[in-house]
């Protein structure tokens, strides 16, 4: 038998007490050959988390199998008895979660989680596990591989527990390895690291993968054949070359149209006139935040300095930079949630109190703050007409009848039916009760939205229609947005401006166009070239380029003098740049760098990269690169 | 952390004094003149006023908390107001009896319940869980005079096993102090496990829930083992608290079940004290009970703090 995994009329359903059972999947056919990557891809809801935990012998609570067969190495896991099953487990298949953070036990060490299914299927003793495991920490790269499994998995970062976990996957050195999501939730600059060391692992282990993602361009660098899922049922599948290159169902081709396209000048919609007055509606002075006492304008834990940008009428302010940039404290700040400890928030020519209690009720209608979970956003014991009608009632005094007409016409506004109003969010689909969420925002009657990473949660295609919705919002109403996030193509087709934070500190901004054109930042230039593209082979290339992985192995600090970005810069300046704060000069009419290198400079670097490894070579010692690059 | 658990301690100090001051001016403003009481309906002014003098009464209220705090703090509880024999003779021999009882119940509950309350939430919705959870709904019902009476009219009365009355003394062998004390023993291991079963089942079902228990089922972990070495270290937070405030119930709430017995316990000496009017003595009283509340949430809340690798490990 040279298949792996033959999954064959695979039926997944979830039984209902009164009425027929609803089917999630509808009968599946595919294979896994050892050694190789088979991609599940599809939005939400079309059956490829499930299918994946099948091969473990496991459905969420409230499925069951219903039909069809998965044969690992000709065994039915379908079939097997509860022994049998633990002895697959972590064993024979391997999985490894969306989040890691929430997949690893806060109370206990790493490498006891690590070296666990090991041992207590009796593969190895615990020395020789936990030999293993150090063995599998210097492969992926890890820091301190020697030591870092006596920590507990709040002490590492993200990304690093997110390798970790495929440590903890492959130790057993199973046949089959289930990646659900894996980068997913990771900013796009851990995301290439741990694609990196995923693909390296996988292709020394030399075991063969399920890989469930609805990123296409993440897909296209890891997988050797795709199964195109859409309701539970196989639409298309292939080589990675004939899917990606060569699609043929037109869902598929959907797909590709929603997937991203990489962050490019020239993407988004122009302004419509109606709405471009290019009058300031915030204004934010050389403010300075952060957390704890707040002495002598200085607070314990300095998190944005010197951040001065404003959002005009009508228009969408792009927030971009990685995860510990201070994006959400921005918003923060000005929602009034945090108070500044220095500098002015000014709106409509008056400036803001601090904090949000000492604000006027007028101005906190007109700043209406959108959280990124609307799960959690949104009170679960309330409908959806109490959810939408609060913010009526509070800010336009409507209550009654007409409170409810109002509720209807905000419903219609986000394209929501009438009825959704006596329902409550957990009726609702993901992308349905993000758009209650911008809803309730909406219902205050604002004039900006600070959008905090609103559609990071949501599946392309989703996420898509949320940009749309907002898109028209704005073109309805004149509101303008805040709009923060880790994606850079949503932004390059949504925004009209961008501002790039780095470590608290407002490194590039100005129209979308110019700032994704360059001469451009060297931490905006980072963060472009790691959005993945949707080419096979791009990982390698870009992985190549030793400037990437320098930027790529190191995180984001926060520090007092200088610039913040100096030990992750390819062109920093030794002595200059990691001493003294960067000067910002304007390029073009509001567009602003913050660098050592003057615009002539940095066009000259970008035109001739040698020179971008001399500076780079300076600022690292070579045995480190050698490490990161290889 | 060692800052965390200092605080704590500094806390629960705080938690005392404030506890001194309200007992003490709580106990203050009682209606009735504790001369009055002592010295009788026939006592003349003079005589009371030779009372209040000779006792420090007719000093201003602030004085008299000085002169009460101090001798607290240095072990002297004071003279009864009614007898005139010293608090601490009274108070001891009846501590030990009340920690005697105390001791045990904990010594048996605890582990009991948390034994308990673990195999529930191993095989949720079986035969064991439903029996359990019935079992100890019901008791967690019932108001504990109502076990401790009707335990009385099954062992004592109908089947004449055990003494109705908890009549010990200092004489008795360690197995006559533990047939005496059968029935209130009995009675509280029921009263305080009930609640503490429940909360050790509930608090772990509820990490039941967490991704990382399901990650640890697709690992092949078995459920006992997933429950006991993953769900229970991050569910003994609420546990411990739970315990702790059993347990502080057991030195002060148990009035009713002391009476019920007649147990020589603290919190029957107490109820004697407010009788009498015997202010000295129900201001020690207090002040143990309020003690002991203090030293065992200090003692859960360091529990708590060290079993989170968090608070233990800092980054």
């Amino acid at each position: 038998m040279s298949e792996l995994l033959e999954v064959r009329g695979l039926r997944i359903e979830a039984p209902k007490k009164d009425g027929p059972a609803i089917q999630i999947v509808k009968g599946v056919d595919f294979d896994v050959k050892a050694g190789e990557v088979v991609a599940l891809i599809g939005e939400s809801g079309s059956g490829k988390t499930t299918i994946s935990l099948g091969s473990l012998a496991y459905t969420k609570p409230g499925l069951e199998f219903s039909g069809g067969s998965i044969k690992l190495k000709g065994d039915d896991v379908l079939t097997m008895e509860p022994s049998e099953v633990r002895n697959l487990r972590g064993n024979r298949v391997a999985y490894l979660a969306q989040s890691a953070a929430a997949t690893f036990n806060p109370a206990l060490t790493i490498n006891e989680q690590v070296t666990e299914s090991a041992v207590l299927h009796g593969i190895m003793t615990q020395d020789e596990a936990d030999a293993r495991a150090v063995e599998l920490y210097h492969a992926l790269e890890l820091p301190d591989p020697d030591r870092i499994g006596f920590r507990y998995p709040h002490q590492v970062s993200g990304g690093q527990l997110q390798r970790l976990m495929a440590a903890m996957a492959l130790v057993g050195r199973p046949d089959l390895l289930v990646l659900d999501e894996p980068t997913t939730a990771l900013d796009v600059t851990t995301q290439i690291e741990v694609l990196k060391a995923f693909k390296k692992v996988i292709r020394e282990e030399g075991s063969a993968a399920i890989y469930v993602t609805h990123d296409l361009a993440v897909v296209a660098q890891v997988a050797d054949h795709i199964v195109v899922l859409y309701s539970g049922e196989v639409q298309e599948q292939g080589s990675v070359d004939q899917i990606i290159n060569h699609a043929k169902h037109p869902y598929t081709k959907r797909l590709m149209a929603a997937a991203h396209a990489g962050p490019k000048p020239g993407m988004g919609d122009k302004l419509t006139d109606k709405h471009d007055q290019d009058t300031d509606n915030i204004q934010v002075k050389n403010m300075t935040a952060g957390y704890g006492e707040i002495v002598d304008g200085k607070p314990a834990i300095t998190v944005l300095r010197d951040i001065n940008m404003s959002v005009k009428n009508g228009h969408v302010v792009g927030v971009i930079g990685e995860s510990g940039c201070g994006k959400s404290t921005l918003a923060r700040v000005i929602a009034g949630l945090l108070p500044p400890a220095q500098g002015d928030i000014i709106m409509d020519g008056h400036t803001l109190k601090g904090l949000y209690k000492n604000r006027s009720k007028k101005d906190l209608q007109k700043i209406q703050f959108v959280y990124q979970m609307a799960d959690t956003a949104l009170n679960p014991k309330q409908l959806i007409s109490e959810i939408i009608g609060r913010p009526v009632e509070m800010f336009q005094n409507l209550s009654g009848q007409k409170n409810r007409e109002k509720v209807a016409e905000i419903l219609r506004l986000v394209e929501l039916p009438v009825e959704f109003a006596e329902r409550y969010p957990s009726e609702l689909s993901g992308g349905q009760k993000q758009r209650i969420n911008l809803a309730r925002s909406l219902a205050a009657m604002p004039e900006i939205m600070l959008c905090d990473e609103v559609t990071s949660a949501l599946d392309s295609i989703v996420a898509s229609n949320v940009v749309k919705l907002l898109k028209r919002l704005r073109d309805l109403t004149g509101v303008s947005f805040m709009f923060i996030t880790h994606d850079l193509s949503t932004v390059a087709a949504f925004a009209d401006e961008i501002v790039v934070l780095y470590a608290g500190r407002i490194v590039e901004q100005g129209p979308v166009d110019e700032v994704l054109s360059p001469p451009f930042h060297p931490y905006t230039r980072l963060l472009i070239s790691s959005v993945p593209e949707m080419r096979i082979g791009w990982l390698e290339e870009t992985m190549k380029k030793r400037e990437m992985a320098v930027g790529i192995a190191r995180g984001v600090e926060i520090t007092d003098v200088g610039c913040p970005f100096y030990n992750r810069c390819p062109i920093a300046i030794s002595g200059t740049c990691e001493r003294v704060t960067a000067p910002t000069y304007e390029l073009k009419p509001g567009h602003f760098i913050s660098c050592h290198h003057d615009a002539k400079t940095i066009l000259d670097i970008e035109r001739n990269p040698q020179q971008v490894l001399h500076g780079f070579e300076k600022a690292i010692p070579d045995e480190k690169i050698a490490i990161i690059a290889e | 952390m060692q800052r965390m658990v200092i605080q704590r301690i500094f806390i629960g100090l705080v938690t005392l004094w404030v506890v001194s001051v309200l007992v003490f001016v709580g106990t203050s403003v009682l209606p009735g003149d504790v001369a009055q009481i002592v010295m009788g309906q026939s006592a003349t002014p003079e005589t009371l006023a030779a009372y209040r003098a000779a006792n420090g009464l007719d000093q201003p209220l602030y004085m008299q908390y000085a002169t009460w705090l101090g001798g607290m703090v240095t072990g002297d509880l004071g003279i009864s107001k009614a007898g005139g024999a010293s608090i601490s003779s009274l108070i001891g021999g009846r501590f030990g009896n009340t920690m005697f009882l105390a001791g045990v119940v904990a010594i048996i509950s605890v582990p009991l319940s948390v034994i308990l309350g673990l195999i529930a939430a191993m095989y949720p919705a079986t035969w064991i869980d439903r029996v359990l959870t019935f079992g100890t709904l019901s008791l967690i019902s019932v108001p504990d005079f109502f076990i401790a009476t009707f335990m009385v009219l099954i062992f004592a009365v109908n089947l004449g096993w055990l003494p109705a009355i908890a009549h010990i003394s200092p004489e008795d062998t360690m197995m006559e102090t533990i047939r005496a004390s059968a029935m209130p023993l009995i009675t509280l291991i029921i009263v305080v496990s009930a609640q503490m079963i429940r909360m050790t089942r509930a608090g772990i079902l509820n990490v039941m829930n967490s991704p990382y228990i399901e990650m640890s089922i697709l690992k092949g972990v078995r459920r006992n083992r997933i429950i006991v070495r993953h769900a229970f270290l991050n569910a003994i937070g609420p546990i411990v608290n739970v315990v702790a405030l059993n347990l502080a119930y057991l030195v002060s709430g148990v009035v009713i079940v002391e009476t019920i017995f007649a147990y020589p316990g603290l919190a029957k000496l107490m109820i004697d004290g407010v009788q009498t009017r015997d202010l000295p003595l129900v201001q020690a009283c207090a002040m143990i009970f309020c003690g002991t509340y203090v030293i065992l949430i200090i003692l859960s809340d360091v529990a708590a703090i060290l079993s989170n690798p968090r608070l233990r490990n800092p980054k």
